[in-house]
């Protein structure tokens, strides 16, 4: 039962626990237009794990540390949040799932910003939590369609590159620093002739005095248009028009446009209000909007504080991205193969249904909102790609850039192997065949016909990049963590 | 790709030596045909010479399958069939029947039952009934093709009918793609014959021919009596009686299609009785909602003609 | 050039064994598959003429294949790409598309370059092939 203090003494002056005020309602049956959200406390020793979760709801709702006479101003117990279930984590001795409803009205209609203003506002501060993590979140379907979601979205990106079926194949140019814009369309050329769909602008690529990014665009045009002309595809190349300011991106942005290109790009630490703005503009433009994560390992990775991956994938695609880096499972960056999964559901997905193995604490209505295209990208290579199409399925980019650039015969017969590697898998996966056991020897067979993967083969046959993930689901399958 | 050489191997398997020995029981169980018969027997009453030639088609390909292995059947045996009989005596039936066993020896890859009539296969206007024919038979590839009353197709009477533009391209797929499909031409047996006198191309390339005969007042008896169990009915002792009667002076009528008379007569039947019931008023027992009685039967319009020969067809 | 639109453009052509297999796999999957076919593959050409109508309704590869084999006949000189249509709410897309059909020379195409204000290029890509009138492209 809930403890809340009852009317007049609930008032008075001072500080009385959080529990006690409300924000702990176990009784609460949470309604369908609430928004929910699962948090992962570990609560400083001593403290009670419902008056923990208590005090997280109070601190991302309506609280302060102390009591206000001017609460009775408002109708206050519609606006705070509830803590309704405190579960402990499954093999955990101190973390605490806590499930938290808040009203529908405590949002600004289509703002992230307000949105995670709230949610992860002030609380990852508060000195009662040691440490805190938001793990998921149920979007009801009022809010859900209040955003756009993606301009774009991966069927329509599909017809305009005219390119179904299979993965789609980038490349990031590598060096990530230093290249000449002339240098730097050589690659973007040598890539997409070679094979790939696209190539793309690295995070930390804006406008530096070895390469102002107007050259970039000029030079990278040209290559895109004679890889077109040279192969008969649709060819793109991601600009990445972050900069200091919105005025600098749209100025970018617009300039890419001109430029005949289909697809400009963002950096996640622009922030989310820029980030709905290019989605504005995208929209507007008929153009793709491509997102990289940068920053997001500062609170997305450690399981005990911060916040999920899973949470970003879902605001992006609220958000309205097209593309977003979602990991790889086999490349050089963290990511556990029933993570993964969860995120590419989150952003794939028409539905969510509720999969604690991957992560997933509740059903998602996505109310029709585009379906955001996955981005898999560092450290993979031709030589896995029986098992990316495995993990990754067939809706994503694959994006190979060392596993391009690096190869021994140049950056065009990088694209190649990568090309015909992924053809002969897809090939192989309709045909009915177990691709996942035979992939080395699909791999081989095909090689038989391509130098270039026979030697991409070689070169890399040993590079797996096996260590532990810190981020890994926590479920026990007769757990119902159900909302 | 470069597996071309082993894709098309892949389905193909070593003959089998001299002296091995393949156990027929032990194939007949594997390919589970014996369902086949089993749901032959339950949907359809009697029909015994019926399904005595379809066992036997079943043992032939049965057989020719296991020789296959032993490598002593190469090609693809023709395998169109005709099935020949009055309405109402099971063909269509028979011929799902046939799509399945047929799917089971592995002689149709997906064992679906295509079945149209002239009108699917034949156009209004000059250029409209190759592709008619065409969608039809891309339809039917992998399974069976049904024609019912396939003489329709060809018109003598009218020499630019478009029927023959579309019995061209069924001879051209019955003799090319026997591996792709299956074709049962269907109807009156008089009319079948003198359309395969007409087209011997046709009667060449129809391997097996099977006759439905009429059933008799019993077997129509046992069907009516599924029939009404099916839908929760029976018939009182004076209405069985009546119904047989009933059945008997039907036959001499014109138009009569066996099976198909019969439920059309027991839908009659079943208005007759609620109109009975309704009229008669007031509380009714569940009994009473399930009998048929004799009434219900002996107001039909046949206890009132004359009872003639039978017309021929 | 070898145009390399289409799912399977960087393999060796496929067979009609290996065609039949990525029919079977769309058919199974509900996809309704058609023919198309053209003259000019400009990656801009979405509207390849279509031979016949989307087959709806087929079971088993054979039916496609009987096109085809017609298709190929007429069209021995033209690009003809499969594609599998989806109709299930929120692809109602092509799910497949690939080659089953190249001219035995491919021309390509040209870029045509317009230089414009602050070294801005506006890009043209024309198919040779269309530089003869429609039906007499790729004949010798």
């Amino acid at each position: 039962m809930a403890d809340t203090i009852q009317h007049n003494k609930r008032y008075e002056a001072g500080v009385i626990p959080y529990k006690k005020m409300g924000y702990w309602e176990p009784d609460y049956q949470p309604i369908d237009t609430d928004i929910i959200a699962l948090f992962r406390i570990t609560p400083q020793p001593g403290v009670d794990p419902e008056e923990a979760a208590a005090a997280v709801a109070g601190e991302s709702s309506t609280a302060t540390w102390t009591v206000v006479w001017t609460d009775r101003l408002t109708a206050c117990e519609k606006y705070r949040a509830k803590a309704y279930r405190v579960d402990p984590v499954p093999g955990s001795e101190d973390q605490y799932f806590a499930f938290i409803a808040y009203d529908l009205q405590l949002f600004e209609p289509g703002s992230i910003a307000n949105l995670t203003a709230s949610i992860i506002g002030n609380v990852f501060g508060f000195k009662a939590v040691k440490a805190l993590r938001l793990e998921d979140m149920r979007i009801p379907t009022a809010y859900m369609t209040t955003f756009k979601g993606p301009p774009t979205g991966i069927v329509v990106e599909r017809e305009r590159l005219d390119k179904f079926g299979r993965p789609l194949l980038g490349a990031t140019t590598k060096p990530k620093l230093g290249l000449s814009g002339r240098n730097y369309g050589r690659v973007v050329y040598e890539a997409l002739k070679g094979g790939l769909d696209f190539v793309k602008d690295d995070e930390n690529i804006n406008s530096q005095p070895f390469m102002h990014w107007r050259d970039r665009f000029l030079y990278v045009m040209e290559a895109v248009n004679k890889a077109s002309a040279a192969t008969g595809e649709v060819k793109g190349h991601y600009m990445n028009v972050t900069a200091a300011t919105m005025e600098d991106m749209y100025e970018r942005a617009e300039f890419a446009k001109d430029l005949g290109s289909s697809i400009v790009m963002i950096d996640l630490v622009i922030g989310y209000t820029a980030i709905q703005s290019m989605s504005n503009w995208a929209r507007k433009n008929d153009m793709i909007l491509h997102l990289h994560r940068a920053g997001h390992s500062t609170y997305t990775r450690q399981k005990m504080h911060g916040v999920s991956f899973r949470v970003i994938s879902k605001w992006m695609r609220m958000a309205g991205v097209d593309h977003i880096h979602a990991g790889t499972v086999v490349g050089k960056l963290e990511g556990d193969p029933n993570q993964i999964a969860g995120f590419y559901d989150v952003l794939r997905q028409p539905y969510n249904e509720q999969n604690l193995e991957h992560g997933i604490f509740f059903d998602q209505d996505w109310a029709g909102l585009n379906k955001c295209m996955p981005v898999a990208s560092g450290g993979i290579h031709a030589g896995q790609m029986h098992q990316l199409l495995h993990y990754l399925g067939e809706d994503c980019v694959l994006q190979f850039g060392g596993g391009t650039i690096g190869h021994p015969d140049g950056i065009q017969a990088g694209a190649t192997a990568n090309r015909v590697a992924l053809e002969a898998m897809i090939m192989a996966r309709n045909e009915g065949r177990d691709y996942l056991a035979e992939g080395p020897d699909i791999l081989n067979k095909a090689a038989k016909d391509c130098k270039p993967l026979q030697h991409a083969l070689d070169t890399w046959k040993d590079i797996t990049f096996d260590y532990t993930s810190t981020d890994t689901p926590d479920f026990v399958p007769t757990a119902t963590a159900s909302a | 790709m470069s597996s071309a050489e082993d894709t098309t191997d892949r389905n193909k398997t070593e003959p089998l030596a001299d002296d091995a020995r393949v156990d027929l029981d032990a194939v007949f169980e594997e390919s589970q045909i014996q369902e086949v018969f089993d749901q032959l027997d339950r949907d359809l009453v009697g029909l015994t010479p019926v399904k005595t030639r379809i066992r036997e088609i079943a043992a032939l390909l049965l057989v020719d399958h296991v020789r296959r292995q032993f490598d002593l059947a190469s090609d693809t045996p023709t395998l169109h069939m005709c099935f020949t009989g009055n309405p109402g005596t099971g063909k269509t039936t028979v011929a799902e029947r046939m799509a399945q066993i047929l799917h089971k020896l592995e002689y149709v890859r997906e064992g679906h039952l295509v079945s149209v009539t002239r009108d699917d296969l034949v156009g209004q206007y000059i250029g409209h009934t190759a592709p008619k024919t065409k969608e039809v038979i891309k339809r039917a590839m992998g399974g069976v093709l049904f024609i019912d009353e396939a003489y329709y197709l060809y018109r003598p009477e009218n020499e630019r009918d478009y029927g023959q533009e579309s019995i061209e391209i069924l001879l051209q797929v019955m003799e090319n793609q026997r591996d792709d499909l299956v074709v049962i031409l269907a109807g009156y047996k008089d009319r079948m014959d003198r359309f395969f006198e007409s087209n011997p191309g046709f009667r060449s390339r129809i391997a097996h021919h099977v006759d439905f005969p009429d059933y008799d007042v019993g077997e129509l008896c046992s069907i009516s009596e599924l029939m009404l169990a099916e839908q929760h009915y029976v018939f009182s002792d004076d209405a069985q009686m009546a119904f047989e009667d009933y059945i008997d002076r039907r036959m001499r009528q014109p138009y009569f299609a066996n099976a198909r008379s019969i439920r059309n007569a027991l839908d009659r039947l079943r208005l007759r009785q609620a109109a009975r019931l309704f009229k008669a008023g007031g509380a009714v027992t569940k009994k009473q909602l399930m009998t048929i009685e004799a009434e219900d039967v002996l107001a039909s319009r046949v206890f009132g003609l004359p009872v003639e020969s039978r017309s021929s067809d | 050039m070898r145009l390399t639109q289409g799912t399977f453009s960087f393999l060796p052509d496929l067979t009609d064994e290996q065609i039949k297999k990525q029919v079977k796999y769309c058919l199974d999957n509900g996809w309704a598959v058609n023919l198309e076919y053209t003259d000019d593959p400009h990656p801009r050409n979405t509207y390849w003429e279509m031979y016949g109508q989307p087959m709806f309704d087929l079971k088993d590869p054979a039916g496609l294949m009987m096109d085809l084999e017609e298709a190929r006949k007429t069209f021995p000189n033209h690009y003809i790409r499969l594609t599998a249509f989806d109709s299930t709410h929120q692809w109602e897309t092509p799910r497949l598309s690939f080659i089953v059909n190249r001219p035995p020379e491919e021309p390509g195409f040209q870029v045509t370059r317009q230089e414009w204000e602050g070294r801005k290029v506006r890009y043209t890509i024309h198919s040779y092939a269309t530089d003869r009138p429609a039906g007499q492209r790729y004949q010798r």
